[in-house]
């Protein structure tokens, strides 16, 4: 169905099936409850974690396949972001043009870019990339403030001269972004008992948009095209050698993950219709890095379940303060709840990126395919207690070089 | 031409800096082949132990001085640092204000222990993995770094003056034969300047001209023919390791004057270092150096307001501007070998 094998159905499928009944799964506490802190069933984040996936998805498409260690790509979505928000302030508040435009611009820009980093590999290509993408940052900080809104940021104003649709609302505000008259912000309620669950628009928009980014990463990789991407990886070399120029393929990888960025871009915008310059620093290329290698590259999932942790562990983390730790040891003994709370505290709080090194380190040491290799362990060692007699299955498995 | 003079030495500080933390990063190149993306993190590093040393040493105790009373009417309360109580005032006040060029003798053997610390705790394990996997885990170690020194020190600069001798600009105008006063230049500065200088020769010399710089030469041209030979290559290359992390430091150091210390300030000229590196050309020591100064001046330059109206916002991008050239046209770098690297 769908064009897909099996497996990759049901890997589709069991995606769709997150992002649809995400607004419960992830409120399994309720309110009142003090777990309540570890929901994350609003909006805001429900979106994030969608639209960081989209970044994630196609970050991988270049990462995952070709090997490209790129460090700019954070650019791409700071391009994506702007012409969105200039789609919004000049033709209309449908998301619909912005979100074309944003894609449009980022490949456009990315195609730029990567035609001239992809004139080298390896560590050079990843300098270049951060080179190019710390170039953008400044300029849009500084020279470029007429069309980036500089330390600002670009956002929307009562005088922006919309061609379809009011400047202003009917209430004097700035107008909300939609989708032909469906509020980005508006959500409905569903109470049931102590639990409540928000459906909001701009999240299923943005799931959905998600969902066809994925589908469409599935077939490129099972594609001759996404076997191609991996020939480069492999050997770059051989694939010369076969009479096989490597550079197009890689540029048209480069491309397609600066689209996606470019569509994270514009759907934050959407959502938020507000472009900084912040969103192209080089920190903000290192994370979608992260999520990728957290969650595995190459894979199909990693990338989504990388980007789904990060965002979470986050939003989360950086929310718990000392009054919520002494409040989880209160039980302990004085002594050890301000030992456990002072060992603790570094972590949380604004300590967030601390522990986000740390994992990234330990993943890199230990797990270097990430949370699917991780999956894939534990899964072989029940698989290994079950079969027992021949413990190298695993091995047959790997393709010779 | 004064404007032109200004520029030069404008650009010399922040190329020393550059230039001392590219000749670590191709120091580590040259020698384990590894990119170490935390090589800002420890120019950092260097700059906050100037930082806790001036915080040691300033350790004082409160008396509170009946005969004197502050603004609100109270008596006054008088903190005595430590060190002037051991020392006597004067020496005592002497030794807090020289903070930062005694902080570079304390720094050495700190630098280098954290230098081997890391190449033997984590770098050790990555030779063999991609450049991908080298440049991730030192990224995520970069990280780990600013973020320990951030939930110490906070997230706010730190002004960490120089000493008050140096306080003050030396006026270039009178020496060169100008209008006094037309090319000021901060004495700490030049005090940097020729810091950096000595460091870079040293480090030079001591590949040169010593036994143990020839053997770690040797190596860089062919490891395994030298362990062949039955030198431990290994032990060296960890010590060489050690050298780039003290030489990152203290160009922290004394830096710490110039630009108060945050602990992001690494990152900052991390990139930029890479940049030199590159255009210098990857492994090339005397490349990474030459590139530093160069870039550095070429900033300061594109900062003149002249040439910013000409092109605006040239002074922010003009290093990666010449990093992209310089990749494209000569992808070995101004003075890169043959062959290294150039894909």
């Amino acid at each position: 169905m769908l064009g897909l094998k099996k497996a990759d159905l049901r890997l589709f499928l069991i995606v769709v099936g997150l992002v649809v009944f995400a607004p419960f799964l992830l409120n399994p506490f309720p309110e009142s409850v003090g777990m309540a802190q570890f929901n994350a069933g609003y909006p805001d984040l429900m979106q994030k974690l969608v639209i960081f996936g989209i970044f994630a998805v196609g970050y991988n498409i270049l990462f995952g396949l070709t090997g490209y260690l790129s460090f700019g790509h954070a650019a791409f979505l700071g391009v994506g972001s702007y012409s969105g928000v200039w789609m919004m302030k000049l033709l209309t508040m449908n998301v619909i043009p912005a979100l074309i435009v944003s894609v449009i611009a980022a490949g456009l820009f990315s195609l730029l870019i990567g035609y001239v980093s992809l004139r080298r590999t390896g560590i050079y290509f990843s300098i270049l990339t951060l080179a190019f993408a710390q170039m953008c940052y400044s300029l849009a900080y500084s020279v470029l403030t007429p069309i980036t809104g500089g330390e600002t940021g670009l956002t929307l104003s009562l005088s922006d001269p919309r061609i379809l649709g009011a400047a202003q609302a009917a209430d004097g505000n700035i107008p909300a972004a939609h989708i032909f008259g469906l509020g980005m912000g508006e959500s409905a309620e569903l109470v049931l008992g102590d639990w409540s669950f928000t459906f909001n628009v701009g999240y299923y928009l943005s799931g959905i948009v998600m969902l066809v980014a994925f589908y469409l990463a599935i077939r490129l990789f099972r594609s001759p095209f996404g076997l191609m991407l991996r020939a480069i990886k492999s050997n770059q070399t051989r694939m010369s050698y076969t009479g096989l120029n490597p550079r197009p393929y890689a540029l048209a990888a480069f491309v397609i993950s600066g689209m996606y960025a470019g569509l994270a871009g514009g759907l934050m915008v959407a959502m938020d219709p507000l472009a900084g310059a912040e969103r192209m620093l080089w920190t903000a290329s290192g994370e979608v890095v992260l999520m990728t290698i957290l969650g595995g590259a190459g894979t199909l999932i990693g990338p989504i379940l990388g980007a789904g942790v990060i965002v979470y562990l986050e939003s989360i983390i950086s929310t718990i303060n000392s009054s919520v730790l002494h409040g989880w040891f209160n039980a302990l003994p004085d002594w050890l709840e301000n030992t456990l709370v002072n060992i603790m505290y570094p972590f949380v709080g604004s300590g967030w990126h601390l522990t986000l090194g740390l994992v990234f380190m330990l993943v890199v040491i230990f797990l270097p395919g990430g949370i699917v290799e991780g999956g894939k362990r534990i899964a072989g060692v029940f698989k290994r207690n079950r079969a027992e007699p021949s413990g190298d299955i695993k091995k047959s498995a790997e393709p010779g070089e | 031409m004064e404007a032109i003079i200004l520029q030069i030495l404008n650009g010399l500080d922040k190329g020393s800096a550059y230039a001392l933390i590219a000749l670590g990063l191709t120091l580590i190149f040259g020698t384990l082949g590894v990119v170490n993306f935390a090589h800002g993190a420890l120019f950092m590093m260097g700059a906050f132990v100037a930082v806790t040393l001036k915080r040691v040493l300033s350790i004082s105790f409160d008396t509170i001085d009946e005969t004197r009373i502050d603004f609100l009417g109270n008596p006054m309360v008088v903190s005595t640092p430590y060190v002037e109580v051991w020392f006597g005032p004067s020496v005592g006040g002497t030794i807090i204000d020289w903070a930062v060029p005694l902080a570079v003798i304390v720094a050495i053997p700190i630098m280098a222990l954290i230098g081997i610390i890391m190449e033997r705790g984590l770098i050790r394990h990555f030779y063999k993995r991609p450049h991908a996997d080298q440049i991730l885990v030192t990224f995520g170690l970069a990280i780990v770094l600013q973020e320990i020194i951030k939930a110490f020190y906070g997230a706010n600069p730190i002004p960490t003056p120089s000493p008050e001798a140096f306080i003050g600009s030396y006026d270039f105008g009178v020496l060169l034969g100008f209008d006094p006063f037309s090319i000021m230049y901060p004495y700490w500065r030049l005090v940097y300047f020729g810091f950096a200088a000595v460091i870079i020769g040293a480090v030079f010399a001591f590949l040169r001209f010593t036994t143990f710089g020839m053997v770690v030469r040797a190596g860089m041209e062919d490891r395994e023919m030298v362990g062949l030979l039955g030198i431990d290559i290994d032990r060296r290359f960890v010590i060489m390791f050690a050298i780039a992390a003290v030489v990152a430091g203290l160009a922290g150091v004394m830096y710490a004057p110039i630009l108060s210390p945050n602990y992001h300030m690494g990152m900052d000229f991390l990139v930029l270092s890479f940049v030199v590196v590159v255009v210098g050309g990857m492994g090339s020591l005397p490349g990474a150096v030459a590139a530093g100064f160069l870039l550095g001046v070429l900033q300061s330059f594109a900062s003149m307001s002249e040439i910013i109206e000409l092109v605006p916002g040239i002074n922010q991008v003009v290093i990666y501007l010449v990093a992209v050239i310089v990749l494209l046209i000569r992808p070995r770098g101004l003075l890169g070998r043959k062959g290294v690297m150039e894909d």
